[in-house]
This record gives structure tokens, C-alpha cells and sequence, in this order.
């Protein structure tokens, strides 16, 4: 899955869709899933690097990511 | 004064603020940052308490002009006393019920030397509320269903048409959505009261509200489109803060607008675009929206360029505007004092 190409992101988890001029705020672990997105890392890779740096049990990762997902996809912000 | 060779005077109506903006301060604003040559603006008013009469920093004189209603002679009349006061060069209204005098007047002002640019009666009567869902089949632009009425008695049959809610507007502005007959009827009265006849009575949809200002060089071709999503809208339905947008679905419509109309000039588009991502044209304003300046901001200046066409030089080319630029109105008490007051409610002029 991939973020559509203009949508605009921060370091700091500032997300702007420039075709509907909707803005979001996320949380900082939240802002790193995004520019790992923005650069094309897959699903799996990016559960691998949360894991990696974070202490936290894998499924609650996997159902945190997911409800992230759907998120971005509820807000028009993901690739079709 | 001394008039320099260079010097462009420029009338501007819309000064007004009461209840919410007119045009012609963004659009007087626009200019002064756009043109690169020595300017001088001249307010043409409707009423004393046009706030744009007062701010001389803005405009340089205010000449009071009869309303629309007065018909075109008596205009042409203020307007040939002002022009040996003034020596004119262009004017730019800015009001959609004056809009039909000024382009009447257009071949006359033309030999007194003084540019208008603006649509033939034909594309300013094609868009116009009461034509607009025949319009848009036409020219396969999505527009909401409606119904034009003269009585009472007809809108009863629009809730079986229509359903509820729906939408009635006046002849040149104001809409209100109605959710039950009795809301509806208030709404019938009440604007017909005000506008006259006929009421549209429109679909209701649900959605986005996105407006398009739009420059038509009246050749078919749009010399500038920029999509606003508003952010804050009043009671009203005014956008109160909007922000510009990057969308190719919401310049093709305006594309394709002034494609089928050879549009000339300046306008707005009323959007509502529904989850479905349908775009709906609401309504098509025939002139620069209370917004305008935005455009000069996001790199697009509109009213320059306008003015840039209207005295005989090229179209610039716009090539891109900065997306993600924001407006938030917010409201001045300008001051000042009864004898300027007096100048204008007695003499006609400040």
C-alpha cells in the first residue's frame, strides 16, 4: 500500500491532501509509519523496523497498523 | 494631482461589507499588487455606508452611481460625468444585479475609451440560475435538479420532484435550505420579497463546498482556475477561511465551463463535490468572488490579469499557484466621521 504521491507529510506527523484540503495530526510513531510509506517500504518491512525499535507485542502492533491503515484509507489518503 | 503618462485609473464597484464582503476591496487589492504602473482607483458606491468609500488608501475617490434598477441610461449618465472627472480607462463591476447594465453599456464605454471586460449578454444569460440544469445537460456538467417558480402554489410540487431538504434561492443571491414545507414557504416568501421573481427551487446536496475562481480570456480558453475548499462558513454560507486545493477533476469542470461558454472574464464556480466524489455546479457567478485576492496569493492574480487583457496587452501565462494557501477574513472597524459622511449622502463623491 502506498501513500498517494501528493499527499503532503511532516516530520512531525502533519499530514495535508492538497485535492481535498483535509489536514490530520498523528503521533510521532505514526509520523515515522508515514515516511516509511512515503518511500515505498512494504507492510512487512515496516512491522520489522516498529518491532525493532519499539517494545511492543507483535499483535498489538499488527492490530494497531491495521486500524492505522484503515484510517488512511477511510481519509482518501492511500494509493487504490 | 499630477497625472503621470503611465497612469491607469481603474472604476471598481463592490465596496460594500454589510453583510458580508463584496468583491471590490480583493479585487482593488489584487490590482494594486499586480499592476506594475502608477494606479488610481475609483469606487463607484451604491450606498454611504460602503466601507471602501471611507479607506483612501484603497481607493482614491468614490463616485455614487444609481442602482441597477435605474436602467442603463441613467448609469451611462453618472458614468459620462465621472469619466470627464476621471478620464477612465476600465472598469470592473463586480455586483451580478448590475452586471446586465455594464454589458449593455459596453460598446458605448468602448468608444468613450474606457475597456470593460466582460461576457455577452448570451454567456451571461447561459449560466444564469434559471438556465443553469439545462445548461449543464447540454454541455454534460452535472448540476443539481431544480424547478423555477413564480407562486406559491408551485412549490408544493417540488416535494414530490425534489424531496426534502431542498434549496430555495433567490433570483441573483441568497439560498436557504428548506427541511419541511412550512420552512420552504418562509423561504419562498421571504425571497421573492427581497429579489423579486422568479424563486429556484434546487436540489439539496450533500458534500464539500469547493469554489472555483475562474479568468476566461473569451476565447475558450481559461487563462487562470483556482479551487478553494472553504473552511469556515458563516449562517450565511460565506467562506469565512478557505484554503487552495490541487485537484485535476475541479479544473477540468472549470475547463470545460469555459470551453462551452467562451467565457469572458471573471467568474466563480460553486462546487459541491459528494462523497462519491460527484462534482455538482451549483451555481455560476458571473464575476470575481469576495475571495479573489487569493488568487493573487497563491500566484494566479486575477484581477491584474483581467485588467492586462482589458487595455489591449497579452494574457500572462500562469503555469502554477501555490496549493495550501489560506485566507481568514476577519472584520476592521475603520473609522471616520460625519463630515465625510455628509459629503458623500449629500454631494454624491468623496
Amino acid at each position: 500500500m502506498y501513500l498517494k504521491k501528493n499527499i503532503a507529510t511532516s516530520e512531525s506527523g502533519f499530514i495535508f491532501n492538497p485535492s481535498s484540503g483535509d489536514s490530520y495530526n498523528v503521533n510521532p510513531v505514526a509520523a515515522e509509519i508515514l515516511q516509511q510509506l512515503k518511500l515505498g517500504t512494504a507492510l512487512a518491512a515496516i512491522k520489522e523496523n516498529i518491532l525493532k525499535d519499539y517494545e511492543v507485542e507483535p499483535m498489538r502492533l499488527e492490530q494497531d497498523l491495521e486500524d492505522f491503515m484503515n484510517q488512511l484509507k477511510e481519509a482518501n489518503l492511500l494509493e487504490n | 494631482m499630477e497625472k503621470s503618462d503611465n497612469l491607469i485609473t481603474i472604476a471598481v464597484t463592490g465596496l460594500n461589507a454589510i453583510d458580508s464582503p463584496g468583491p471590490g476591496i480583493a479585487v482593488i487589492r489584487a490590482l494594486r499588487d499586480g499592476l506594475a504602473k502608477p494606479l488610481r482607483i475609483i469606487g463607484l458606491s451604491y450606498e454611504t455606508l460602503e466601507p471602501g468609500i471611507y479607506m483612501h488608501d484603497v481607493v482614491d475617490k468614490t463616485y455614487q452611481v444609481p442602482y441597477p434598477a435605474a436602467g442603463s441610461d441613467a448609469l451611462l449618465r453618472r458614468l459620462q460625468y465621472i469619466h470627464e472627472k476621471e478620464n477612465l480607462q476600465l472598469i470592473i463591476p463586480n455586483f451580478d444585479a448590475e452586471l446586465h447594465n455594464f454589458i449593455k453599456l459596453g460598446p458605448v464605454l468602448q468608444s468613450m475609451g474606457i475597456a470593460t471586460f466582460l461576457p455577452t449578454q448570451e454567456q451571461f444569460d447561459v449560466r444564469d440560475k434559471i438556465n443553469l440544469f439545462r445548461f449543464g445537460q447540454q454541455h454534460g456538467l452535472t448540476v443539481p435538479k431544480d424547478k423555477i417558480i413564480n407562486s406559491i402554489a408551485e412549490l408544493n410540487s417540488c416535494e414530490e420532484t425534489l424531496g426534502f431538504p431542498l434549496v430555495v434561492k433567490g433570483k441573483f443571491y441568497d439560498a436557504i435550505v428548506a427541511y419541511t414545507m412550512e420552512q420552504a414557504q418562509k423561504a419562498f416568501y421571504k425571497l421573492s420579497a427581497k429579489w423579486g421573481f422568479p424563486i429556484i427551487v434546487q436540489e439539496f446536496i450533500d458534500g464539500t463546498e469547493i469554489n472555483i475562481a475562474v479568468l476566461g480570456d473569451g476565447n475558450g480558453n481559461a487563462v487562470s482556475i483556482i479551487p478553494m475548499r472553504k473552511l469556515y462558513i458563516t449562517d450565511k454560507g460565506k467562506a469565512w477561511a478557505g484554503i487552495t486545493l490541487e485537484d485535476d477533476k475541479l479544473v477540468k469542470v472549470a475547463r470545460d465551463f469555459v470551453n462551452a461558454t467562451n467565457w469572458k472574464g471573471g467568474c466563480e464556480l460553486e462546487i459541491m463535490r459528494t462523497k462519491k466524489d460527484d462534482l455538482y455546479i451549483m451555481e455560476i457567478n458571473p464575476r470575481f468572488p469576495a475571495w479573489i485576492y487569493l488568487t493573487a496569493a497563491a500566484g494566479q492574480n486575477q484581477p491584474a490579469a483581467l485588467a492586462k487583457m482589458a487595455i489591449g496587452e497579452a494574457a500572462p501565462v500562469f503555469t502554477g499557484y501555490e496549493v495550501g494557501k489560506i485566507f481568514i477574513r476577519y472584520s476592521w472597524d475603520h473609522i471616520t466621521d460625519i463630515k465625510e459622511f455628509h459629503q458623500v449622502s449629500g454631494m454624491g463623491e468623496l
